[in-house]
């Protein structure tokens, strides 16, 4: 692990991504889940499995995928795109070691914006706490899935966040929740999964077991990596023809 | 002994040659890659940094492969021509991270001593964003110095200096050129380089066109027919007069009440152009060198090579 996580390169990412107070923009989302949370506890003091609802609907299928597209694919994409990643590529670090800590760098962010306010969110929420750190428990997977899968994305692509908003969109929030089949690539559906092991709740229209999400997810986010690692390792800059 | 080799190299995009079968090898000291822009300069840094496959052709950096082989960048450095660097960092910072992502033994000294090469020690506590572009170049040269690279690679770093800035940029490359690295820039300036002393690399339309000592090419460049536009008060006399001059090749009548005048001796003409006037009792009202696009100065350079290849 350490032979891949570069901290040099680990800091200034965190400083690229949260400066220019970013920090804010990215606190708003969580915000609103926990403002959300609280509104319908106090109109609703009674229900309890609006709670289910609330944070898988919107934790689980807006603030987490949301989130971690904005942060995965700026990590690295971002500098890609404005040419100052070269100065970090014009070194000798290893390909895989800069995906891989720009990967940790964004599912850490991502926890930290999504992952943390939905335990909190559930435990504000009236009812078992055990549902809250199911949630959690699912968020802390989903982050580390989604920041692979976009990290992987804006490497390959220039338009990462529109073919990350495409997916979330429309083969997570469309497809996967009409046909069946679309959940087996769907990451939502593995956090879910993992979720609804702990706190088994209908609510959360959890559509894949423990070991498939678990192992599906493991394949992907490795997929993933090692893929980003190789285009990465052939980077080349974009020359317009003569 | 040659650091760099290409043979035969050819990159295109699509239908779009870029680079077209070039041929060379740079060895230590300065070499000056020139053409306008579009020529292909770009390309070959690029291919020869690393960042770009060749499309054909053999491409060796001390003897191995750039592309997919980060392990050169222990020995190389480059300094990119875009101006995008970590702003928010200071320039200290920035060449530090450098030095740290190079792993190397004492980066504090190594910082140290690439900002003090680079005369940066002023302002490397200011972050990036607050630098002007002469300071960008420096703190980006700095930062492809710090592991004391065998080969420095820059892409256009005149670009945008004030005449200052550049004379000491000049100066810096041939200091580290003295001190045996290989120093390959690219600029689409000739006259930008004139104090420069090295090898020249001459590429026009992605071909090599001509390349060898900066003097002499220098000269050729000289040496190249100039084209003025004279108005005086007696264009026709004027026009007789020039004729039995050797350094005129031609004169022309535009029509619009001026003369067309091709001199092969640029000096020449520009100093004997107002005694010979006044001593005949023409009143010179205007004298123009008619404005050459690089292309046509380096298209010169071209098909005077393939004369002397002739």
């Amino acid at each position: 692990m350490s032979a891949y996580f570069n901290p040099v390169i680990a800091s200034i990412t965190v400083r690229a991504t949260l400066g220019r107070r970013r920090a804010l923009l990215f606190a708003i989302p969580a915000a609103v889940l926990i403002a959300l949370t609280l509104a319908v506890r106090a109109t609703h003091p009674a229900g309890n499995s609006w709670a289910a609802q609330v944070l898988g609907d919107f934790g689980f299928s807006v603030l987490l995928p949301l989130l971690a597209l904005i942060v995965g694919t700026g990590v690295l994409g971002a500098e890609i795109d404005d040419g100052s990643g070269i100065h970090l590529l014009a070194t000798p670090v290893r390909r895989s070691s800069i995906v891989f800590t720009k990967f940790v760098v964004a599912a850490v962010l991502t926890m930290a914006f999504a992952a943390i306010p939905e335990l909190i969110a559930g435990l504000l929420a009236p009812g078992s706490g055990k549902l809250a750190v199911a949630l959690f428990a699912g968020a802390l997977v989903g982050s580390v899935i989604y920041t692979a899968a976009f990290v992987m994305t804006s490497v390959l692509t220039t338009r990462a966040i529109a073919v990350g908003l495409l997916y979330v969109l429309v083969w997570e929030g469309l497809l996967s929740n009409t046909v069946g089949g679309a959940r087996i690539l769907s990451i939502a559906h593995y956090s879910l999964g993992v979720a609804n092991a702990i706190y088994p709740d209908p609510d959360l229209r959890a559509g894949l077991t423990l070991s498939t999400s678990v192992i599906l997810g493991a394949i992907v986010t490795a997929g993933a990596l090692i893929l980003a690692s190789r285009r990465l390792s052939a980077f080349a800059i974009k020359g317009e023809p003569a | 002994m040659s650091v760099i080799e290409l043979t035969n190299v050819s990159r295109w995009y699509g239908n779009v040659v870029a680079v077209n079968d070039i041929t060379m090898s740079i060895g230590p000291g300065v070499t000056g890659l020139l053409g306008p822009n579009g020529a292909g300069k770009s390309t070959i840094l690029h291919m020869i940094a690393g960042f770009l496959a060749t499309s054909k052709g053999t491409l060796t950096v001390n003897g191995g492969p750039s592309w997919e082989n980060p392990e050169i960048y222990r020995t190389l450095g480059l300094v990119p021509e875009r101006d995008s660097v970590y702003a928010f960092l200071t320039g200290e910072q920035f060449v530090r991270a450098t030095a740290k992502l190079h792993k190397l033994p004492d980066p504090d000294a190594a910082t140290r001593r690439a900002i003090e090469i680079t005369d940066m020690a002023a302002a490397q506590d200011r972050r990036i964003s607050t630098y002007s572009k002469g300071m960008r170049q420096r703190i980006k040269v700095a930062a492809a110095l710090v592991h004391d690279p065998e080969i420095l690679l820059l892409d256009e770093p005149f670009n945008g200096m004030d005449p200052r800035q550049r004379l000491h940029m000049m100066d810096l490359l041939g200091k580290l050129g003295a001190e045996g690295r290989v120093i390959l820039f690219s600029s689409h300036i000739l006259e930008e380089v004139e104090k420069l002393s090295g090898t020249i690399q001459v590429m026009v339309a992605g071909r090599l066109a001509a390349s060898g000592d900066f003097r002499a090419i220098r000269r050729l460049m000289t040496s190249r027919p100039h084209v003025f536009t004279v108005r005086s008060s007696d264009d026709r006399r004027l026009a007789a007069v020039l004729v039995g001059r050797p350094y005129t090749s031609a004169v022309e009548f535009t029509g619009r009440g001026s003369l067309q005048v091709r001199t092969s001796d640029f000096g020449a003409f520009c100093a004997q152009i107002a005694p010979l006037s006044r001593d005949n009792g023409i009143a010179l009202r205007e004298l123009l060198p008619t404005d050459e696009s690089l292309e046509s100065v380096f298209g010169y350079l071209v098909s005077n090579q393939a004369n002397q290849g002739s």
